[in-house]
């Protein structure tokens, strides 16, 4: 078993998942066997070892700031469940 | 007609042995009569394609020529195409219509492919057996009580029973390559950075990358002309010249360095895949190709490795499905936070939400350094012994898969054997080089065992060469299932 905890709710309440009590008994069990899979990490000395985010040798990559019209007007509001002439709707925040 | 490559197909139409029309007809015919047993496809772009192939055919008649002007070319469902449904094959996508193409469906596009449908896969590209679709399970064409493998399990089958001449999958941890094997076609992962991820629904973004799923590796070749090369819409995408790929397929491959990476042949591998594997080494040596064993020290830890970076990325990549610029919202929500959570807990299928939490909890604080750290630390390891064993080789061979496609419902229940499947094909993501599948045989019971020929960073040429003339000097990749 990993020495790991894994508080479930609180995972679950950061990756704005609302789970159902079963899935959270299934999950939190399934956890455990994958933590400790991962746990054999432990066995390699990464003393000195840098980090690898990304597999080629990237700098910043800029451009010129040109104004281009890329994509259409009108195309991305539309997609919204609930969109109103010219914004987004939400359910009231304040 | 249904059956011919990509090349093939190019030859009748410019012979006129048949029109552009006639052929997507033919395609759609197969489909209309197998894809109900198969389920291969996710939806039919029907009325686009046949424009496509009307424009093709009055291009054809006008003398004109493009490098797959009037070929019938599927998508996997998490590539854009415009005004058409970009699913992921995920309840919270279920509706989205591409407002944009994909660089890749725009580069088909101008070489004239006809694109007629989306295929089925994994949920988000997260899986190996193409169970986790919302929609449906796509059945393995050599066995529909098997898996055709995953994520790009839809792609793999349409391709094998022949639904389209080629497809485009993605491959973050094996899904071009994995399903190319279970399915008996080949496969191309490319370097990472050689084509353009603009379009492609994002699942890790530092291992995603696309690539062809065709009958032959010539006719991978050809779809590499046209999809590779860098993209300034994707700022990761490499700045390095494209080879004319088809060229390099007829190069000697005498004297090439294949090397045998020992941790790849251990206990667990099935014995028809071993018999298989060795057996095509053995090809390869009588091409007059060198053998030489090599060592990939950290290859065991390489699955633990991925399942923390990938799903780090997947969690950061999948926060934006939040029921407000689009896709799915819940109706159950009288607040903001009822709106995310409800959304995203009635959207999203179960493995999506598992790796979404494990990505959230290694990236969470006081984890991170035992976990995220941890494992960016094992990638640079496992990088450098790719780095290391090509010095001595030019490329890699071993198996895709430790066995031959499984059962529906083998593996669904225990996640964690879900994921060890994938421990020969997860390296050469997390090191970025390019990989490939090809067939080189058949289990006892008839089903097709995959090949993978791993290569150098930008050195797709090699591996298209090796395959092309090993496909040129053995008949694998021949069989057909019979459906």
């Amino acid at each position: 078993m990993s020495s790991v905890s894994f508080d479930i709710e609180k995972i679950a309440l950061l990756a704005r998942l609302k789970l159902t009590e079963e899935e959270q008994i299934r999950l939190a069990r399934q956890f455990e066997g994958i933590l400790e899979h991962i746990d054999q990490l432990n066995q390699l000395d990464t003393e000195n070892v840098e980090p690898t985010s990304h597999v080629l040798p990237l700098q910043n990559v800029f451009r010129e700031d040109e104004v281009k019209q890329i994509f259409e007007d009108g195309k991305y509001l539309p997609l919204a469940p609930r969109q109103d002439k010219d914004h987004y709707e939400v359910p009231q925040i304040i | 007609m249904h059956q011919p490559t990509i090349t093939q197909a190019r030859h009748h139409l410019l012979e006129k042995k048949y029109s552009a029309v006639e052929l997507l007809d033919a395609v759609y015919k197969r489909i209309d009569t197998v894809d109900g047993k198969v389920q291969a496809y996710i939806h039919l772009t029907r009325d686009i394609a046949r424009q496509q192939a009307e424009a093709a055919d009055k291009k054809l008649a006008a003398g004109e020529d493009a490098p797959l002007l009037g070929v019938p070319i599927a998508l996997k469902d998490l590539i854009c195409m415009k005004d058409t449904r970009t699913t992921c094959a995920s309840h919270i996508l279920e509706n989205f219509v591409s407002p944009y193409d994909a660089t890749v469906v725009q580069r088909l596009k101008e070489a004239g492919a006809v694109l007629i449908g989306k295929t089925n896969m994994d949920e988000f590209a997260m899986g190996s057996s193409n169970e986790n679709s919302w929609f449906h399970v796509t059945k393995n064409p050599w066995d529909l009580n098997r898996v055709p493998g995953g994520s790009s399990g839809g792609s793999g089958a349409a391709v094998a029973a022949n639904e389209c001449m080629a497809a485009l999958g993605s491959d973050t941890g094996g899904s071009i390559r994995q399903p190319a094997a279970f399915c008996g076609i080949t496969g191309l992962k490319p370097t990472y950075g050689r084509v353009s991820r603009f379009g492609l629904v994002a699942f890790a973004s530092s291992f995603d990358q696309i690539g062809p799923m065709t009958k032959t590796a010539e006719d991978a070749a050809v779809l590499m002309n046209v999809i590779g090369g860098h993209d300034p819409m994707d700022s990761t995408s490499a700045n390095v010249p494209l080879p004319d790929f088809t060229a390099a397929l007829s190069n000697d491959v005498k004297g090439i360095k294949i090397g045998i990476p020992r941790e790849y042949f251990g206990k667990g591998l099935n014995a028809d895949v071993e018999k298989e594997v060795q057996a095509a080494i053995q090809t390869l040596e009588s091409m007059g190709l060198q053998t030489v064993e090599v060592s990939l020290p950290h290859t065991e830890y390489a699955v633990a490795t991925y399942y923390i970076l990938a799903c780090a990325e997947a969690s950061a990549n999948l926060s934006r499905y939040d029921g407000v610029k689009y896709g799915y919202r819940s109706q159950h929500a009288d607040n903001l936070m009822d709106m995310y959570t409800n959304t995203r807990e009635e959207g999203f299928g179960e493995e999506v939400k598992r790796r979404i939490l494990l990505g959230t909890f290694v990236l969470s604080s006081g984890y991170y350094d035992a976990y995220y750290l941890k494992g960016q630390k094992a990638r640079t390891l496992i990088k450098q012994d790719f780095e290391e064993a090509f010095k001595q080789c030019d490329l890699m061979v071993s198996p895709i898969a430790p066995a031959p496609a499984f059962q529906l419902g083998e593996k669904l229940d225990d996640p964690l054997q879900m994921y060890l499947s994938d421990i020969f094909t997860i390296s050469a993501n997390l090191a970025g080089i390019p990989a490939m599948s090809i067939p080189c045989g058949q289990s006892q019971d008839n089903l097709p065992i995959g090949l993978q020929l791993m290569g150098n960073h930008f050195d797709e040429a090699t591996l298209l060469n090796v395959a092309h003339q090993y496909q040129h000097t053995t008949e694998h990749h021949l069989q057909h299932p019979t459906i």
